[in-house]
């Protein structure tokens, strides 16, 4: 099981920011190492205006955020990181109309680097709209409190 | 001359968007906005909005070299994150490296106060075949 404290401050995390409030992020759920979160539809974020389809834009943003969630989440505390670099492989369109959903994994971390993989889709991973890898540096040592005061969330969250 | 294709787009409108247009060479702005704001406390920008800014700029460029297509549309792209975005107007010009009759090969630049500092930059790989894929 996470560190309840961390547990307690996924949620705002996942869409504590300016931006990522106005983009509608919200976390969905966390099994084992897996952390995954939703973007509602809304035609502001719609890339293609013949189709309706979402932006790449809106689902690298996306991959991107829920790739730090699944960092913290490996850790088991929260802790100043940012992401280094990012490569997203747009298998195909995002269906109109629906919410799309993203899931990550850091599948590798140590005492400064992450590494992350990540799908956004609508349905399953199995069927992706996208796929991305991505490196994330860790900036502080540990919090020894965990890490759940306010100030602290504020101030490292998605820089 | 019509209106440059981030006008029609309701995302690159979200992120409001601008687009220069000088000869060959296209310019997009994302004029700062509190609601790009990631993190409140440096205060700095959303890597997000920084690499939705870019991929876009790519666009841009791609589709003022390639009229014929309606839409560009990326096969991968890949970030990396330079600097910090700070609370201030971001700039981005694209580049096509190679163009072939299917595959464009792009890169950009994302920067604020200089050219020379970019915050982040891309490469991605952009569709020229319209006919193919949906």
């Amino acid at each position: 099981m996470p560190n309840p404290e961390l547990l307690a401050i996924l949620p705002q995390l996942a869409s504590g920011s300016a931006h990522t409030h106005a983009l509608g992020f919200r976390l969905e759920s966390i099994e084992g190492q897996r952390v995954r979160m939703r973007v509602p539809y809304r035609p502001e974020l719609v890339g293609d205006p013949a189709s309706g389809v979402l932006s790449g834009g809106l689902v690298s943003t996306l991959l991107d955020h829920v790739g730090g969630m699944s960092v913290w989440l490996a850790m088991d505390q929260f802790q100043s990181i940012a992401t280094l670099d990012m490569r997203v492989d747009y298998m195909r369109a995002a269906s109109p109309g629906r919410d799309l959903l993203a899931e990550a994994e850091c599948y590798q971390l140590n005492r400064t680097m992450a590494f992350v993989r990540a799908w956004a889709f609508e349905d399953s991973p199995d069927n992706p709209v996208a796929a991305s890898q991505a490196a994330y540096i860790i900036h502080k040592p540990a919090l020894r409190d965990g890490g759940s005061d306010q100030a602290q969330i504020q101030n490292q969250a998605n820089a | 001359m019509t209106k440059p294709l981030l006008d029609h787009l309701p995302y690159a409108r979200f992120l409001k968007l601008k687009t220069d247009v000088y000869g060959d060479e296209v310019t997009v702005v994302m004029p700062f906005s509190e609601h790009l704001i990631g993190n409140p406390m440096i205060p700095a920008l959303h890597g997000g909005s920084t690499a939705a800014l870019l991929e876009l700029a790519a666009m841009a460029k791609v589709s003022h070299d390639y009229p014929r297509l309606r839409l560009p549309r990326p096969i991968n792209v890949s970030i990396a994150y330079l600097r910090v975005g700070k609370a201030s107007d971001v700039f981005a010009r694209a580049h096509i490296s190679k163009a072939g009759k299917k595959v464009a090969y792009v890169t950009a630049s994302a920067w604020q106060e200089s050219q020379d500092k970019p915050i982040a930059t891309l490469t991605a790989h952009f569709q020229l075949d319209d006919t193919t894929g949906d």
